[in-house]
């Protein structure tokens, strides 16, 4: 059996007709496998859902425990219908995994989900899998993105705090992974005082806590004390909340920030280019590492990578998949 | 050049005035010479480099990466030399750190043909951030939103000196600027190495009617405000220079006024566009702004002309601790030849009432008020308060409708503050300006609320307003503008009333905008 009949993009998401489910499906299905916990790919009212035990408590933390009527926790390998699938670490956020789709007879498809090289200390690194079918994502798929290491980042957040010490810094961070990876790397770098989250990021870094990611002292943004790292969703910026600090710097963690028009479009005044996806050099480093016969995209900026497959001689197709954003709420 | 990038980078995305500041403040003294002397150059844009052309990049990027890939990179950027720095392989050429010194020096003293294979060679040594700053100053293309002065402000407020004593020495500096930073630190001042400097100039402050009541009108001159740009004229020893009143040369665009001074001394006025005894408006002055070359129909079209309010040195001599009523005494005692230069009048008044009436019928247009000063000042540099007081005539007003709004920055991050405001067309809204200020922080609280509740579309950070709020917008003049859709481009719009009582239909039309032409 060809790959492309075996999973193929459909208007709920990407489909495989030997074990009938859908990965990471945009509308209600009878039986979704997920990826990771971010919003727009893992969706409440799912017949049943499998993935990470992580991910599937994510779930319950955003949707409440009635979020499906069957989870169920990806261990090792699983039988559905006439493939076998397992799930593995993607290096994107906690509980993130790739899953491996096998056949009894035909190629080994591996998607990827979102997924990131860095090393990252809120989750598990990515894993190589050997595969026929590489599914990956196009996030930063251009030779313009080469992401900075993190800490680098971060010492530009500290160094712009001791330059104005009075001004609080108001981060824009993601309240699943980015928060957590932008507080574990202030405390890499060194800054040890309470550091003041948004409500929306609470519960989720709380289940960092417990999971046992040390995020050190966080209090909350609207009783700060002495606190002057703040985080909050990126959309909280745009809203009245953000009037209670005085003459703040906005700040904002995203790989988009490389590019200053888009800084500027957000209004940004230090740009940290803090990204839980692959930039370009992982990227295409990733597909040479596996060396897969076929790589197909799902959602990004893919006519770059194409080219690159091209020049490289790897046959390669966009499933444009809709519906996944660049970096989700 | 690590430090220098960081720099640039900060000033770019810092809107605040104040912050811009600290940056620069922090950046001049943790740098070292001659690097901090070379980026005060390139951001007071007067380092002198070999200009490299966009085409060169272009083809540069071309030899290290896939056409295609540039091009869908190009696009998605926006912006050539970002692209060029971002998509630049990263260098297999460590090394030692490049400075900022051996940038300038590259770009100095390279020769044409040799270029741009030290181009490609430095950017191969460079981490994204230094390549972008490297491009930037090989463009000549800052755009970190900091002028010269500003740049000044920033290096007095690392020393004991004030900005006027830096602006007073600033001319005769060369570059690396090592004997300013070495002055700034306390040590000997620099010995202009140009005569015909800049004198720091005399500034006035605002004043009311009411403040008018207890000065004595007998302890005062009073001339006329004109509209033009206030200038310091200076001719010594054979050097002839127009400065700008925060000292940048501009005499380049005025050949025809430098022709005039032919004098010896240095006397402060105005400069302003004069038909024979005809002053034209602003607008005719600022086509001859900012130009390297004039053409020589402009110089016949509109001549420059120079208007004298005072006089600082004549002949050697500093006239400036002395009385104005002396400095006046002189002034009109001097022929200056060419019929270029003239004198602004004295206004006869014997109490403020009559002054009252002369603001209210000016007999020209392009007068923006009167100048009220003080007979026994001397002249001092800066803006002290008291000696001289300017009088505006009052703005021009006129009631727009809010259509747009932008959050603002700094103390106003998270409130809209920005607004654009549109006059009617028929049943068009056209806009016609933009505003920042006018407002008190209690009312910029109220338009966030209007702006909030009323918003009918967005477009990234801009929101589109449902036509509703009528303000009151205040401005200082009107210019034609065929870079406007309405045709008009007002000066120094703000609000200066909310008619949260007036519907927005009995806003005001375009139309009568025009005629305040």
């Amino acid at each position: 059996m060809r790959a492309d009949e075996i999973v193929y993009p459909t208007d709920k998401g990407l489909y495989c007709a030997l074990g009938d489910f859908y990965i990471d499906p945009l509308t209600p299905v009878p039986r979704a496998l997920v990826t990771h916990g971010h919003s727009d790919h893992a969706r409440p009212g799912h017949g049943a859902v499998m993935a990470t035990r992580q991910t599937l408590e994510i779930m319950a933390i955003r949707y409440g425990d009635d979020f499906t009527a069957n989870p169920q926790i990806a261990d090792n390998s699983t039988r559905i219908g006439t493939v076998t699938v397992s799930f593995h670490p993607a290096g994107h956020v906690l509980g993130s995994a790739q899953i491996l789709i096998a056949p009894d007879n035909g190629p080994r498809i591996l998607v990827s989900g979102d997924y990131c090289r860095t090393p990252n200390p809120v989750c598990l690194p990515f894993e190589p899998i050997p595969c026929d079918i590489f599914i990956t994502e196009a996030t930063f798929g251009l030779p313009v993105f080469r992401h900075p290491d993190p800490l680098t980042e971060i010492s530009r957040l500290l160094a712009s705090m001791a330059e104005f010490p009075e001004r609080p810094h108001l981060v824009g961070a993601y309240a699943l992974g980015k928060a957590q990876r932008v507080i574990a790397l202030a405390r890499a770098a060194g800054h040890h005082a309470p550091i003041a989250i948004h409500g929306a990021l609470k519960r989720l870094c709380d289940y960092h806590a417990e999971q046992g990611i040390d995020l050190g002292t966080l209090v909350s943004a609207t009783d700060p004390g002495d606190a002057k790292l703040i985080l909050a969703p990126p959309s909280a910026f745009a809203s009245p909340w953000v009037q209670r600090f005085r003459d703040p710097v906005i700040s904002y963690a995203s790989g988009w920030m490389t590019v200053r028009a888009r800084a500027r479009q957000r209004g940004v005044e230090l740009p940290l280019v803090i990204s839980d996806h692959v930039d370009w050099p992982q990227l295409t480093a990733t597909i040479r590492e596996l060396a897969p016969q076929e790589v197909w995209i799902t959602h990004g900026t893919e006519d770059g990578l194409m080219r690159w497959c091209e020049i490289e001689g790897i046959p390669s197709r966009p499933l444009r998949l809709i519906g996944y954003e660049d970096e989700p709420e | 050049m690590k430090a220098f990038a960081r720099l640039l980078e900060r000033l770019a995305f810092t809107a605040g005035r104040n912050a811009k500041l600290t940056i620069l403040s922090h950046y001049f003294a943790a740098t070292p010479d001659p690097d901090r002397g070379w980026a005060l150059a390139a951001l007071t844009s007067t380092l002198e480099l070999r200009q490299v052309s966009p085409s060169l990049l272009r083809r540069l990027a071309g030899e290290r990466v896939d056409e295609q890939l540039f091009a869908l990179s190009y696009d998605f950027v926006g912006d050539l030399a970002e692209t060029i720095a971002l998509i630049w392989p990263e260098g297999s050429n460590p090394g030692p750190e490049v400075t900022l010194s051996d940038a300038v020096t590259l770009l100095r003293e390279t020769g044409k043909v040799a270029l741009p294979a030290a181009i490609a060679g430095i950017l191969d040594r460079l981490t994204a951030p230094e390549r972008l700053a490297f491009l930037k100053l090989a463009t000549g293309n800052m755009r970190v939103g900091v002028s010269a002065r500003l740049a000044r402000i920033a290096l007095a407020q690392t020393s004991a000196r004030s900005v006027e004593e830096v602006e007073e020495i600033w001319h005769g500096l060369q570059q690396p600027y090592t004997a300013l930073f070495a002055w700034l630190a306390g040590g000997d001042r620099p010995e202009p190495a140009s005569s015909a400097p800049f004198r720091p100039v005399m500034l006035s402050t605002p004043i009311t009617p009411q403040d008018l009541i207890p000065l004595n009108p007998d302890e005062y001159f009073a001339e006329w405000k004109w509209d033009g740009i206030r200038v310091q004229a200076v001719s010594e020893g054979g050097l002839r220079r127009l400065y700008s009143r925060t000292g940048e040369d501009i005499g380049a665009a005025f050949p025809d006024l430098i022709e005039a001074l032919d004098f010896e001394g240095a006397v402060d006025g105005e400069l302003l566009v004069r038909r024979d005894t005809e002053v034209a408006p602003f607008a005719d002055l600022q086509k001859r702004l900012g130009r390297k070359l004039v053409s020589g129909a402009m110089l016949k079209s509109h001549p420059a002309s120079l208007r004298l309010y005072d006089i600082l040195t004549w002949q050697g001599e500093d006239l400036r601790p002395l009385p104005l009523a002396s400095r006046r005494a002189r002034l009109e005692s001097v022929n200056f030849i060419s019929d270029r230069i003239d004198l602004s009048p004295l206004l006869p008044f014997n109490a403020w009432e009559d002054l009252t009436d002369l603001r209210a019928t000016p007999p020209a247009s392009v007068i923006e008020g009167v100048m009220i000063k003080r007979r026994d000042a001397p002249y001092i540099a800066g803006r002290p308060r008291g000696p001289w007081f300017k009088w505006k005539r009052d703005p021009m007003v006129i009631d727009a409708v809010l259509i747009y709004a932008q959050s603002g920055h700094g103390k106003r991050s998270g409130f809209y503050s920005d607004f654009t405001f549109g006059l009617w067309d028929g049943t068009d809204l056209v806009p016609v300006g933009k505003a920042y200020f006018g407002f008190t922080d209690e009312e910029l609280k109220e338009l966030d609320r209007f702006v909030r509740k009323n918003t009918t579309q967005r477009f990234g950070p801009v929101r589109q307003l449902a036509p509703l709020l009528v303000v009151e917008v205040a401005f200082e003049g009107l210019n034609l503008s065929p870079r406007h859709r309405s045709g008009l481009a007002m000066r120094f719009p703000r609000i200066s009333r909310i008619r949260w009582d007036k519907p927005a239909a009995e806003a005001d039309q375009l139309q009568t905008l025009r005629a305040m032409l």
